[in-house]
């Protein structure tokens, strides 16, 4: 197969991605895999986002500039990404799996009846072919999965390489034009950023996070005491704060904050890849959930399976008998 | 305003989950299925603006086991139809479901057009495709995922649509109809039903069924092995009542400076 390897170089609000220097560390691996010549490009969609390609550590810099790309927009960018994979064709397109390419993710394997792999933790070189390991089910199971067609486009989850170092020498940038329509059915009009919370759940040093497994809204007053009793706060992952249990700004994971304090305390969290995503950096983690197969077991430090319900109190009465 | 939403089953987590024999596929018959989260929230999200515009609400899934009781909960939840597709419960990927759907709804009596179709932004076992996305190209028509909130505008030709980026930030858009939306989480959780109004249903309601055609084969990617994940590390078990636990835990924290 021949091609180059691609990574969608996201961006958002001006900044780029965490994620984009670990995918172009992962699409230099594959390119050098693949051999005979394969190159790593990074592929930039934006609207006067030109600046940022000095920062990309690849071979070459596809730039798309339109007015329509300022902002995410799944339509515009779909339209533009599937024009420059026909012209260009390459092997296969590694795209950041955030809330800003999700959507891109989705449509454009459909538009182009091309492959899509994705949830992909690691993608490697096997026998000339490119073979990725996706996660499944929340990450209770695996799937690995051969590429048997080019171009495929891979949705590649957070952390699966180390960051790429900034290159010493800026990559030489190729600007692609693209035409896109005047009549876009998709429009971008406005951030709504959120109201400020009772707490900033980014500047804790102890949070007591609450999951599912807390089981009602009254329950997270069990919480509040260990919290309390430790100098911390409360936060939670999706399901509690889709309940309406606690407010948006106290959810950690992909749609929320990113945390790193000294201890994050999961209780009742099972540990799904998008809550993982926020906490694993976190100095100290325990965990405590029913399910002793929970992912959550593979991230944190100390485990425990057992019912948060009975634990919390515990805790609670065992940080309180030794600060007396 | 008509509204329908494409609902689907996945296995419940919280159970264990086993590989079949070929090492290549989940156990099916040893799973719970369970209706997949997000879709739960489509509909909610579709009863909210049945509840505020008016219209019809239509829920629409591929057959596949306990399917049926989430389409009657559906109708006591207020919807007003239910649709199965029948497939002899093949299990299909996300990909094949969307290439099907795309057949079955233009050929669905007395359905199209409708103004939104709404489902799950994502579903824990896509792994060749993502359905409403894949939908939306194939039908032709406009997406967008990750959506936390919908309002229409009076003449059902546009929506403004809410989605959801990091750390609480949401984008707002504006969407020109017929869409199909993505949802992520409806702006109230899904409303309960009491197991006698599901009951209820299932006695005085019928679901629809329409015939599946021919599976269209769009799969590009082998599966080599399913496997439990290889873990990178594991937590220390601690193990004892939860009083002892919580001692042990205490110490740890004392240690480092935290308790």
């Amino acid at each position: 197969m021949a091609g180059n390897i691609w990574v969608l170089a996201e961006h958002w609000r001006g900044r780029l991605s965490d994620l984009t220097p670990e995918l172009l560390t992962l699409g230099r691996e594959l390119a050098g895999g693949l051999g005979g010549g394969t190159k790593l490009e990074a592929v930039l969609l934006g609207h006067g986002a030109q600046g940022l390609a000095a920062a990309l550590a690849a071979d070459g810099v596809l730039s798309v500039d339109h007015a329509a790309l300022a902002e995410p927009n799944p339509e515009a960018s779909c339209i533009a990404l599937a024009a420059l994979i026909e012209q260009r064709k390459p092997q296969a397109i590694l795209v950041p799996l955030s809330n800003v390419a999700a959507d891109l993710i989705g449509l454009l394997p459909a538009r182009l009846k091309i492959a899509l792999v994705n949830f992909c933790r690691d993608v490697r070189v096997v026998d000339g072919r490119l073979e990725a390991r996706c996660v499944l089910y929340g990450g209770k199971l695996e799937a690995t999965v051969t590429v048997a067609s080019a171009p495929a486009v891979i949705g590649v989850l957070p952390g699966s390489r180390p960051a790429s170092a900034a290159p010493s020498a800026a990559p030489p940038v190729t600007e692609v034009p693209v035409e896109l329509p005047g009549d876009l059915r998709v429009r971008f009009e406005a951030y709504v950023d959120p109201e400020p919370g009772d707490v900033d759940v980014t500047k804790q040093d102890v949070l007591v996070s609450v999951g599912r497994g807390i089981q009602t809204q009254d329950n997270i007053s069990l919480a509040e005491e260990l919290a309390e009793a430790l100098g911390g706060a409360v936060s939670a992952s999706r399901p509690v704060i889709d309940q309406g249990w606690l407010p948006l700004t106290r959810q950690v994971g992909k749609s929320g904050a990113t945390v790193k304090p000294k201890l994050y305390l999961a209780a009742g969290i099972s540990g799904a890849p998008e809550h993982v995503e926020g906490m694993k950096g976190a100095a100290l983690i325990v965990a405590v959930n029913t399910d002793p197969q929970a992912p959550i077991f593979s991230v944190a430090h100390y485990g425990y399976a057992g019912d948060v319900l009975e634990f919390l109190p515990a805790l609670t009465a065992a940080v309180k008998a030794r600060k007396a | 305003m008509n509204i329908l939403v494409l609902m689907k089953m996945v296995p419940d987590i919280v159970e264990e989950l086993e590989i079949a024999p070929d090492g290549k596929s989940l156990d099916v018959e040893a799973v719970r299925p369970i209706v997949s989260e997000r879709d739960d929230h489509a509909l909610e999200q579709a009863l909210l603006l049945k509840d505020k515009y008016g219209g019809t609400v239509t829920v629409l899934a591929i057959e596949s086991r306990d399917v049926d009781e989430v389409l009657f909960t559906a109708l006591a939840k207020g919807v007003d139809r239910a649709i199965k597709v029948a497939t002899g419960e093949a299990i299909l990927t996300a990909a094949e479901a969307a290439a099907l759907l795309a057949r079955v709804l233009p050929a669905a009596p007395n359905l199209m057009p409708v103004q939104l179709i709404l489902t799950g932004c994502q579903a824990i076992d896509d792994l060749d495709g993502v359905v409403a996305p894949a939908l939306a190209e194939r039908l032709k028509l406009p997406y967008l995922g990750i959506v936390t909130g919908v309002e229409v505008e009076a003449d059902g030709s546009r929506a403004t649509v809410y989605k959801e980026y990091a750390g609480g930030t949401r984008g707002r858009y504006g969407v020109c109809l017929p869409a199909v939306l993505g949802v992520q989480a409806a702006p109230k959780p899904p409303r309960y039903v009491p197991v006698a109004k599901v009951r209820a249903a299932m006695k005085s309601r019928t679901l629809e069924t329409v015939e599946a055609p021919a599976k269209e084969e769009t799969s590009f990617l082998e599966i080599v092995a399913m496997t439990k994940p290889q873990e990178t590390g594991h937590a220390e078990m601690l193990e004892g009542s939860p009083e002892e636990v919580a001692s042990k835990v205490a110490e740890i924290l004392s240690s480092r400076g935290l308790a």
